[in-house]
């Protein structure tokens, strides 16, 4: 079956391709094809048209729906759509050739391509798509990162944010009911309106108005198409400069060296008629570039190239040329050197020589050779200083190698640096030795001082030592005395205090040095205090008397500060005493206190003060068991080394505030109801718990500040307008013009689509 | 422009006192500005009244304005706000006069540095840039709001008085008659005696306005007047001992410590309560921002009543035996209890011990009182010792006296006066100047009274000390004791019933809770250390990690065959080893640094050139 229909098929095409040599029409080949001069077919066809025109014989046009034998193009008609065929819709093809054309070269194109290269995967399609699309948003997004910033960082926010700009507008206007009356006023107006001013806008006519736009627009076009073809120009000298460099091409390049080369001798040739000054500067710049070239190692025959060469010169004659060639360069540039610094390169030598050879010498020899009045006479000068100057040759060399190094260009300028130099170091050596003498003096001054100082010094250290002496003795009979235990004194471990003292924060020891000093300038502190302080803060001041320090940090003592004799109020009025009946009985009970009072109020106090720093101190935990690794029972102890393992030692705490004050017990439990009130979470971009501490310092209350500040502290952070709408933010609100770039793509583009739309539109509706 | 603004504690509706004690037509001269008064004649308003070899200078309020420019013009630093004007005739204006005094005025340093409360001396870490516009933000404000503060300085018109004596002269022998004398009528009219002899020695209270005044005798009379003008608001007999009397926020309640129990009247003496769970109180203290009446009765309790809602908030045991010394400090709250063992504790509701305890005498505490910054205590003791205490934090004595039969009532005016009773005598000390303590060298002034002295109180706002004596009451004029400014949304003396009613209702809104009370009062701007370590330290147990610590060095993957497993190890210990290696380094510098300090320290000390020093090249 399929091998018939195939066949079948084969022969239908067979037959159309024959058909196709047939006159498509004789409509068309009578208005056409004129030249053909086929008579036969002709005849044969006016015959069957004759015989189709009686009506039964009419040969009904079939419908062209399925390939067949019979093809003609009678066939073609236009019976389905219901329209008569047109000539003109026959022709339609001839006309569009053109478009064909352009097929035709793309298809060529295409053919000229070995391989159509395989599209993407779907997703690495729509993932390139995302990028794109990211990048644009956030391109778009990202003016508003400014305006983001700043309204989070604003003090306050007021909504909506459109602000209605108050219309000044004319009182004709907002009076609509005003109306020229008086007879001035109605003139007024009369004469303005013929002559077409304007009535209720005053600054601009229309039409200046108008014209004023055109003419900004006019403006704005020619500099706009000035700024583009700026820019055409940057680019196209660009890609120009691109591609020149891109070429890889030796020869090429070895030309344009060589053309640059010659060019710039040629303006050099003429810049040296013109302008001998620039030629020089010009020069010397050719000079450098040589010398960058010779010190480039570039033509010696240590290239990669060189030595290929070298070893293919034996039998190729070009690599021998191109040797010779490269030999014949550096040689080039090596003589030329030589004949640009012969003079250099002498004195070069003779500075050598110089360095060696003791300055004096040096400075005649310079004489005989420097031509120049101006170093001559600084050389006169330098001899009639030798002798000063001998004394210090360190500073001799310095402006000999400026001599040497001086060249003829330069000689003037360096002889004054030398002279100024020179002046200098006179001054210099003249303030030393003055100085040598007045050294000599003080020294005498200086001793006798010293003398005296020693002995102030030795009657401090007396006097200190008396202090001392004293002041033990005084602190034994306290101690005798005393039934207190010691807690104040220091003294008893005074090694172990030092470590202590060296760890501690240099801070606390200022505040408590502080604090001291202000007790002892305090007169009114009680004199035993104060003396036994003193006596202790004295020997300070000596060098040989470190440890003393030590004695800053005692503690106040409990004792002195309690039995201090005041003085006395001489009071003018001394109270009368008569008193009533239970006033008199309680100041019995106050007498028999008073005879009873003394140590024993210190010693419980003291012992208080124990008991409450003992309860404070975190507790130490004891995890041993006994019996457990070891024999266990009656009388049996864990030991000592499983006591010590399983003994968890509590962290120290804090030291106490307490600590220095004998007489205070200040208690150091937290005060949890008050912290519950108490911040306990840092707000976020705080990261330390001062920083947000600062803050929050300054109250804000009515009570603390003034009525302005206060409103000014809880001005609330967004105000909003009741009844109205809040918008999201536009570009006109904060100022932007909405014709940012990315917006006016997005603009321009829209309408480009809708119309392309639009025309597909209306093809559509003009083909059907 | 000027500004409409009010101050932080001057009088807003009420015109300024015209009362005050005044002395007539003198102009007042600053003890701290002798040098700077000019001796020019437009000054001096002629020869000195002269009266028994001595001059009395009483407040006065008007202060010539030379005087003033001068003090402007000494002070050191005048922060200049004004703003610079780039091209001065810009500022021109149309009559082509000139502004003399460009921009705001200036405003004084110092005044601006008393309302700064940001503490600066703390170092902060270092924080991000976030942080920092922040904390910036923070400055700017507290300096604007104190520069402005400052401004409103200037309506604190009114000036303290004072006494002064000529040259050598005691000011302590001055009397109240030579003082009642030189004033004007309406302070002469504030010396007033009232003599109660039947009812015993009297306890005396005013109002936290100072308008009004309640006495409460031993025998039970309670009376309460407006003592200005002398209008009696009630008068009754209790019929039962009376230890002390207290007004309550207001004038119109009135607290009585009678013998059992604690009662409470209005000012028409109608006894509202009668508190039993307040029983044999010995002292009352009214906490007027807390609501609280703090209570010391015999049984060794102090009791904590919030009166605005009528419930006991802490009854705490002082275990130290019979409370009879009581005293509240006005900056914090604290109550301060004296004690028979010489201690002095410091109470606060919410904790069950004393915040501190601080020996202050050999024998028993006498007396204490707190003077209104909160800085000083004085406390005198059965060792007839007298000593001002430092209470910011060191409660180490200032200052010592021996009195000759000890003083059994202390108390401090609003300006730190201080005032002992002994005896029948009333010794007045001063302080050298603002902010200091009372110097005890020489009494200000001293008064003898017909009877001992059973309670004493400087009068809020008025130059007026109150004295209950066995003889009855006696108001004392005292120069310079009170300040001369008040807040009229505060405190004012003048207010009417409607202005109180509405100021009771503010300060119920704004009563700060008891358990607040505590040493520093600032606390509360403080974030909560501990419980924040807490938080964080079970976060870390929570998540297994320090969600904000920094995290290890992980080697970054390198190419094939370098990313080995013994390579990776390397990496990381040398970046474990160069870590290491900075601390080293750090820890040495420091060192190092703390070393050149102490050579440093002890260079001066030997700053002595020695002999050999010419050798030393």
């Amino acid at each position: 079956m399929t091998a018939n229909r195939l066949t079948e098929s084969l022969l239908a095409l067979s037959q159309q391709e024959e058909l196709v040599d047939l006159p498509k029409d004789y409509l068309l080949s009578e208005s056409e094809d004129e030249g053909d001069g086929d008579g036969e077919r002709k005849h044969q066809k006016l015959l069957e048209a004759i015989s189709s025109l009686d009506g039964k014989n009419r040969r009904k046009l079939a419908e062209r729906s399925e390939a067949s034998l019979k093809v003609s193009e009678f066939n073609v008609s236009s019976e389905g759509s219901g329209e008569k065929l047109v000539l003109a819709d026959l022709l339609e093809p001839v006309k569009t050739s053109s478009s064909l054309a352009t097929v035709k070269k793309q298809l060529n194109r295409v053919k000229s391509k070995k391989t159509v290269e395989l599209p993407l995967n779907k997703e690495e399609i729509e993932r390139i798509h995302r990028e794109v699309a990211f990048n644009k948003t956030s391109q778009v997004l990202s003016k508003w990162d400014p305006i983001v910033l700043k309204n989070r960082q604003a003090e306050q926010l007021v909504f909506p944010l459109e602000k209605e700009e108050p219309i000044i507008a004319p009182i004709e206007h907002v009076l609509s009911s005003w109306k020229a009356r008086t007879p001035l006023e109605q003139e007024i107006f009369n004469l303005l309106r013929k002559n077409k001013q304007p009535v209720t806008d005053p600054l601009l006519t229309p039409v200046e108005k108008a014209s004023l736009q055109a003419m900004s627009l006019e403006e704005a076009k020619v500099r706009r198409a000035e700024l583009q073809r700026a820019r055409a120009l940057q680019s196209y000298y660009e890609a120009k400069a691109r591609r020149e460099k891109k070429i890889k091409s030796k020869k090429y390049h070895k030309v344009v060296k060589k053309g640059k080369a010659k060019k710039a001798l040629k303006e050099f040739e003429q810049l040296r008629k013109v302008n001998p000054a620039a030629a020089l500067e010009e020069l010397e710049k050719i000079e450098k570039a040589r010398m960058m070239e010779r010190m480039s190692l570039k033509h010696q025959n240590s290239g990669k190239w060189a030595k290929s060469k070298a070893i293919m010169a034996k039998y190729d004659l070009e690599a021998r040329q191109a040797m010779q060639e490269q030999l014949a360069k550096n040689k080039e540039l090596t003589q030329k050197l030589k004949v640009a610094s012969e003079s250099e390169e002498e004195e070069g030598g003779a500075e050598v020589e110089e360095l060696l050879v003791p300055d004096a010498v040096n400075e005649v020899q310079m004489n005989v050779d420097g031509p120049n009045p101006w170093m001559l006479r600084s050389c006169t000068s330098d001899t009639k200083e030798a002798a000063t100057e001998e004394e210090d040759p360190e500073q001799l060399p310095e402006p000999v190698a400026h001599e040497v190094s001086e060249s003829e260009g330069e000689e003037r300028p360096v002889a004054e640096e030398d002279i100024l130099l020179r002046e200098f170091e006179e001054r210099r050596s003249l303030r030393q030795r003055s100085e040598l003498n007045q050294d000599a003096e003080p020294a005498d001054s200086q001793e006798t001082k010293d003398s005296s100082s020693q002995e102030v010094l030795s009657e401090l250290r007396a006097l200190s030592q008396k202090l001392k002496e004293d002041h033990q003795s005084r602190k034994q009979k306290a101690s005798s005395e005393a039934t207190v235990p010691q807690v104040q004194r220091e003294e008893p471990a005074p090694e172990e205090e030092e470590p202590l003292l060296l760890q501690r924060p240099e801070r606390v020891q200022m505040l408590e040095e502080l604090e001291k000093e202000e007790c002892f300038q305090n007169k009114e502190l009680s004199r035993p205090v104060l003396e036994g302080h003193w006596s202790e803060k004295t020997p300070n001041n000596h060098p040989d008397a470190p440890k003393e320090k030590k004695k800053k940090e005692q503690m106040i003592d409990l004792q002195n500060l309690l039995t201090t004799q005041s003085l006395s109020v001489k009071s003018l009025a001394v109270p009368t005493i008569e008193m009533l009946e239970d006033e008199v009985e309680r100041n019995q009970r106050q007498m028999i206190k008073e005879a009873f009072a003394g140590d024993d109020v210190i010693r419980d106090f003291l012992k208080e003060k124990r008991e409450a720093v003992e309860a404070s101190k975190p507790k130490d935990v004891d995890l041993t068991l006994p019996g457990w690794g070891e024999w266990g029972g009656v009388g049996l102890k864990p030991s000592a080394k499983k006591r010590r393992r399983f003994l968890i030692k509590a962290p120290e705490g804090p030291p106490r505030k307490d600590k220095n004050l004998p007489n205070v017990i200040i208690n150091e439990k937290r005060n949890i109801h008050a912290a519950a009130h108490q911040v306990r979470v840092l707000p976020y971009p705080f990261t330390h718990h001062r920083q947000f501490e600062r803050t929050i310092q300054t109250p804000i209350g009515s009570t603390w500040n003034t009525q302005r500040a206060f409103q000014k502290l809880t001005t609330p952070k967004v105000i909003t307008k009741p009844g109205h709408i809040i918008k999201p933010i536009k570009a006109e609100d904060v100022g932007y013009r909405s014709s940012s770039r990315s917006d006016l793509s997005v603009i321009q583009r829209n309408p480009k689509r809708v119309t392309t739309r639009h025309k597909k539109q209306l093809k559509k509706n003009s083909v059907d | 422009v000027g500004e409409m603004e009010t101050a932080p504690k001057p009088g807003r509706d009420v015109p300024p006192k015209k009362d005050k004690v005044q002395t007539k037509r003198k102009k007042p001269r600053r003890y701290w500005e002798e040098e700077t008064v000019p001796t020019t004649a437009g000054t001096s308003p002629g020869p000195p009244r002269n009266k028994k070899n001595r001059e009395l200078r009483l407040q006065g309020a008007k202060s010539t304005h030379i005087l003033k420019k001068s003090r402007i013009s000494k002070k050191p630093q005048v922060q200049k706000k004004s703003r610079e004007w780039k091209n001065p005739e810009s500022q021109r204006s149309l009559s082509g006069a000139q502004d003399p005094f460009p921009g705001p005025a200036p405003v004084p340093v110092e005044v601006v540095q008393k309302f700064c409360r940001i503490d600066k001396s703390r170092k902060l870490p270092q924080s991000k840039a976030k942080t920092r516009s922040r904390l910036e933000v923070a400055e700017a404000e507290e300096e604007e709001t104190s520069i402005k503060a400052a401004r409103s300085e200037l309506l604190l018109a009114e000036e303290p008085g004072f006494l002064e004596g000529e040259d050598g002269e005691d000011t302590a022998k001055i009397c109240q008659a030579d003082i009642v004398e030189a004033v004007d009528i309406a302070s002469a009219a504030k010396h007033f005696d009232l003599n109660l002899r039947q009812f015993g020695p009297y306890r005396l209270n005013y109002s936290r306005t100072g308008r009004h005044l309640a006495f409460g005798g031993r025998r039970g009379h309670v009376a309460a007047l407006d003592w200005i003008t002398k209008k009696l608001m009630c008068e009754i007999n209790v019929m039962e001992a009376v230890r002390d009397i207290r007004f309550l926020h207001s004038e119109a309640l009135l607290a009585v410590a009678q013998n059992r129990w604690l009662h409470i009247y209005d000012n028409q003496g109608i006894e509202l309560h009668c508190i039993r769970r307040c029983d044999r109180v010995t002292r009352l203290e009214f906490l007027p921002f807390h609501f609280l009446l703090a209570t010391a009765s015999e049984t060794g309790f102090l009791t904590y009543l919030d009166v605005s809602v009528g419930k006991i908030v802490a009854a705490l045991n002082a275990r130290a035996g019979r409370l009879d010394v009581m005293s509240q400090n006005p900056y914090n709250a604290v109550i301060h209890l004296g004690h028979s063992n010489g201690t002095v504790s410091l109470w606060s509701p919410a904790m069950k011990e004393p915040l501190a305890k601080i020996l202050c005498h050999r024998g028993g505490v006498r007396a204490v009182a707190v003077d209104s910054t909160g800085t000083y205590m004085a406390s005198s003791g059965l060792d007839h010792q007298l000593k001002i205490f430092d209470l910011r934090g060191t409660f180490q004595p200032l200052s010592t006296r021996t009195l000759p039969h000890g003083a059994g009532h202390l108390a401090f005016s609003q300006r730190g006066l201080l005032v002992a009773g002994m005896g029948d005598v009333v010794n007045i000390w001063a302080g050298q100047g603002k902010a200091s303590p009372p110097s005890l060298e020489q009494p200000y002034l001293t008064h003898r009274l017909s009877g001992p002295v059973h309670g004493l109180q400087f009068c809020p706002f008025e130059d007026v000390l109150g004295v209950g004596h066995s003889g009855g009451i006696t108001s004392m004029l005292v120069p310079g004791a009170a300040e001369p400014n008040f807040d009229g949304l505060e405190s004012n003396p003048y207010r009417s019933r409607k202005q109180r009613q509405e100021w009771e209702v503010k300060a119920l809104l704004e009563k700060v809770p008891a358990e607040l009370i505590c040493l520093d009062p600032r606390a509360l701007a403080e974030v909560d250390v501990i419980s924040l370590e807490q938080r964080k330290k079970e976060q870390i147990e929570r998540l297994g990690y320090d969600p904000e610590a920094k995290a290890p060095f992980q080697p970054k993957p390198k190419q094939k065959s370098r990313s080995s497993t013994a390579s990776l190890v390397k990496r990381k210990r040398k970046v474990m080893d160069e870590e290491h290696r900075e601390k080293v380094r750090q820890s040495l510098e420091q060192q190092q640094q703390l070393q050149q300090k102490k050579e440093a320290k002890t260079k001066p000390t030997g700053a002595w050139p020695s002999a050999l020093d010419r050798f030393v090249r």
